[in-house]
């Protein structure tokens, strides 16, 4: 999120800038350009087109008079192609206004709406799909006759349903969120709603839609006119397509100029509904964080306040980490530093809590530990020492494999780190059975570890794919994964946050009784400082990518040094206090002043529903 | 009187598939909200608190019982009498990421519910930048589209979009549980304040007891769709009558590492005494 209003450009600017998007202006301007002219010369010289110079059949193209040439029947090239744009142009026009105002209203109300009436509609949709298209367009010709809106009327009657379907799924995606829950609360009908909330959402993806479909029609005009059915008494590229085809042994360009014709203006479509498509979606994107402090990038970091300085690290960590500098590349060649000279050391057999606000850094820091970060991101500078070696200075891959063997990870959302396409015993054995454990003791083990972490029925769950069971086992199960490989080091990355109160209790005793057996270290980042208190024996302090405070944790409660600290104390939830009762009177007092207050500001409102 | 009274409420959903048997998610509910009160609803995830205030809102369908808003019937209500409800009981809803159409301006987002009250487009434009204040953003938000702002930002959008047509009861649906703690006491602070200046109702759901206690002057109690305990704050966060609620007042941590050991013992001696009826193992 900047902190200067970022101004949008507008969808139409944004599109102008990509190079295709303007080749197809530039085919869709030449065709515009003959579709314009070919009305001038309806207007001006019906019989233009017709006119045959008896004198000059077959003329080559630049012949005085002839830019284009002359056909086998000595009439203009140039003006019959420019006066087919017409006809071509029309029908596809025709064929695609139908198709758009059938099946976006129809896929806006079965999406918004639901019910029978998407049944319905879906129903009618899917019959519709399953016609052989051409051998409808066909009958339909051969009972209502070769008028062009006619056929073009029943193509677009047959893309109505490919329009409905992508209308209904994109309306689908966005009826179930919160800002149209909100725009209804806030008493806006459905008209409005769909005008302003769903519209947006579709428009995008109905442009490229129409993109392809509008070269769709016209090809598939050019094809009735080009097998003879279309009507006869109007020019079309197909037709002369027809008549260049006869006359390919005496005129070979014939066929060639509406076949440019056709492809340039097919591409102009395609190419420019791409590009507005583009323009479009870009304009809508939402910026969103997935979870908590995952978006390391584009947060403006406040200036760190200087703190004390933590003290340089003990000898005898097992884990320390010294002056991180970790960067993200910011989109126009710089660094954005997440992580400015965090120092920290985790000391064997204990748990230290690393606390931190949203963009702190606090994740970034652990990821860094675990050889985990992101591709694009980058350890600028600093030390991590694991029982005093330099992680940092090994080579990638034996850094990995040192990691890998000591530290273990347990992630925040459970459910997403689990594979849905496989049973929980499959997930907690495979990795044994990769080391070349046998199949029974593999199983064995991890029935052993899903008992040890607190789970009554072992088996059932070994059997159970991840959606059969609840969050709280699946962070036991994804626990007894880190776990057993009996790491020295254990980083829980917000591990209870997505967990209800009573479940978190539970795996917070589970972790602190598997630190007591297995003799772990656990660094345990977290915005909870109930968490902290809970389980922690030393706290770290994070704000703007540094290490403002480390301390002991009764210390860090009692009498916390860095001014950040004690603000992240006080916006805890005062234990002590508890709201006083309500207090009929006073209420009804302020209530009635503000409603006095409410209806002389705006004596016109209308207060319904409840009548008062 | 109460100004909004949920009596025996109940919304089920149909099963899944044809057999699939309906689900309750709200079971025969009672409670009420008094003028310018603050009642919060506890419960753990799937426990129905939510769609309780999905059905006060008409966002979820009242399979029987009745709720009644200021002495009218309100369970039932046409779409027309919903609309004119919007300008007496609005809503914050948890994710200020969805909650707020990315694509609109914030003072487009302010003013579409005072536009579709039928004030002018001039008007409601207008008092943007007041309701802006009201909630401690800058005027020159207006401009700005929802997506530039941090979460906390969001959420004083989405309290300033709940504000703008002065309703009398607001729905606060976890409005602080995506929140940063220091931007959740702020935003804790911000509702505390509106509801002292307007006189403002709330039904505050969440699942952490502990804001709840901060906010409430009674709690309500949800577990499995039923209410378990409903009483002042200081009885139920103190004294708690039900099993349940004690649970969940010892399962909640308190930053202050002796009084957490403490809670930490009294919750094991509890569990050892009472045969817990909730072992985990169910999905």
């Amino acid at each position: 999120m900047s902190a200067a209003p970022a101004r949008r450009a507008s969808p139409l600017r944004a599109a102008v800038r990509n190079p295709l998007t303007v080749a197809g202006l530039v085919l869709l301007a030449v065709t515009l350009t003959a579709l314009a002219a070919a009305f001038v010369i309806g207007w001006v010289d019906p019989s233009g087109p017709a006119k045959a110079n008896l004198h000059g059949l077959n003329a080559p193209p630049g012949t005085p008079g002839h830019l284009l040439g002359t056909d086998n029947g000595g009439r203009d090239v140039l003006i019959r192609l420019v006066a087919a744009t017409k006809a071509t142009m029309l029908g596809a026009a025709v064929a695609l206004t139908v198709a758009v105002a059938l099946g976006v209203p129809a896929g806006l109300v079965a999406g918004y709406r639901g019910g029978w009436a998407e049944t319905a509609l879906e129903w009618l949709a899917g019959l519709a799909m399953s016609l052989p298209s051409l051998m409808v367009l066909m009958a339909i010709i051969a009972g209502l006759g070769t008028s062009m809106w006619i056929s073009m009327t029943a193509l677009g009657c047959m893309m109505a349903p490919a329009v409905f379907r992508l209308v209904r799924a994109q309306v689908h995606a966005v009826r179930r969120e919160l800002y149209i829950d909100a725009a209804k609360v806030a008493g806006l009908g459905d008209a409005r709603i769909i005008a302003r909330h769903v519209l947006r959402v579709v428009r995008a993806p109905v442009v490229l839609m129409v993109g392809v479909m509008s070269g769709v029609a016209v090809t598939v005009q050019t094809g009735l006119d080009f097998i003879g059915l279309g009507d006869p008494s109007t020019i079309t590229w197909g037709r002369m397509l027809s008549e260049g085809f006869e006359a390919l042994d005496t005129n070979r360009l014939l066929f060639v100029w509406p076949g440019l014709a056709m492809v340039s203006t097919v591409m102009s479509f395609l190419l420019l509904g791409n590009g507005v498509r583009d323009a479009l979606q870009r304009a809508d994107t939402a910026t969103r964080p997935r979870g908590r402090d995952r978006s390391p990038a584009s947060r403006p970091v406040p200036p760190a306040v200087p703190g004390p300085r933590p003290k340089p690290p003990r000898p005898d960590e097992l884990l320390s980490v010294c002056d991180l500098v970790v960067g993200y590349p910011d989109g126009s060649g710089g660094l954005v530093e997440v992580v400015r000279g965090a120092t920290l050391g985790l000391n064997a057999e204990s748990t230290l809590g690393l606390v931190g606000e949203s963009g702190s850094g606090k994740t970034q820091t652990a990821f860094a530990l675990l050889d985990l970060l992101p591709r694009q991101a980058t350890i600028l500078s600093g030390e991590i020492r694991l029982d005093g070696v330099d992680l940092l200075s090994l080579p990638p891959a034996e850094r990995e494999r040192t990691v890998r063997r000591t530290i273990a990870y347990v992630p925040q959302e459970p459910m997403s780190n689990l594979d849905p396409a496989f049973t929980i015993g499959h997930q907690l054995t495979e990795p044994l059975r990769a080391r070349g454990v046998g199949r029974a003791e593999a199983r064995a083990r991890a029935r052993g570890l899903l008992a040890r972490m607190g789970i009554s029925d072992p088996d059932r769950v070994m059997r159970s794919y991840p959606h059969q069971i609840s969050g709280g086992m699946a962070q036991r199960v994804l626990i007894a994964g880190a776990v057993a490989t009996e790491p020295r080091i254990l980083v829980a990355d917000e591990p209870t946050t997505a967990l209800d109160v009573t479940v978190q209790s539970e795996i917070l005793d589970l972790l602190r009784g598997l630190q007591a057996e297995m003799r772990m270290a656990i660094l345990l980042v977290t915005h909870d400082l109930g968490v902290v208190a809970d389980l922690c024996d030393d706290v770290a302090v994070m704000r703007a990518g540094r290490v403002v405070e480390t301390a002991p944790v009764d210390v860090f409660f009692r009498a916390p040094g860095h001014e950040h600290s004690r603000a992240l104390l006080a916006a805890v939830p005062d234990e002590g206090h508890v709201r006083p009762d309500y207090d009929a009177e006073a209420a009804s007092a302020a209530w009635d002043l503000a409603y006095a207050r409410k209806t002389s500001a705006s004596p016109d409102r209308s207060l319904g529903g409840a009548g008062r | 009187m109460s100004l909004l009274e949920i009596e025996d409420l109940v919304v089920r959903y149909p099963g899944r598939g044809r057999r699939a048997a309906p689900f309750t998610a709200v079971d025969h509910v009672t409670l009420d909200v008094r003028k310018g009160e603050t009642v919060g609803l506890v419960g753990e995830s799937g426990s129905g608190k939510t769609t309780v205030g999905r059905a006060v809102l008409g966002l979820a369908p009242v399979s029987s019982g009745r709720i009644r808003y200021d002495g009218g019937e309100i369970h039932a209500c046409t779409r027309t009498g919903r609309r004119a409800l919007a300008a007496r009981i609005q809503v914050v809803f948890q994710d200020p990421y969805t909650s707020l159409n990315p694509a609109m301006s914030v003072a487009d987002i302010l003013s579409e519910p005072l536009v579709a009250a039928g004030a002018g487009k001039a008007r409601a434009r207008g008092r943007v930048g007041d309701l802006l204040d009201r909630v401690g953003l800058p005027s020159d938000a207006a401009d700005r589209y929802a997506r530039e702002f941090s979460g906390g930002q969001r959420q004083r959008v989405a309290i300033a979009r709940a504000l703008a047509l002065d309703p009398e009861l607001v729905i606060c649906d976890e409005p602080v549980s995506a929140l940063d703690l220091s931007t959740q006491d702020r935003i804790l602070r911000l509702l505390l304040d509106i509801q002292h200046r307007t006189g403002i109702a709330y039904l505050f759901v969440s699942h952490d007891i502990a804001v709840v206690r901060h906010l409430s002057h009674r709690v309500a109690v949800m577990r499995r769709g039923k209410v378990v305990e409903f009483g002042t704050c200081r009885q139920v966060t103190s004294e708690p009558a039900h099993g349940f609620t004690e649970e969940l007042l010892l399962a909640s941590p308190v930053a202050d590492p002796l009084r957490q050991r403490e809670r930490r013992e009294r919750r094991r001696a509890r569990r050892r005494t009472d045969v817990d009826p909730r072992r985990q193992g169910a999905s």
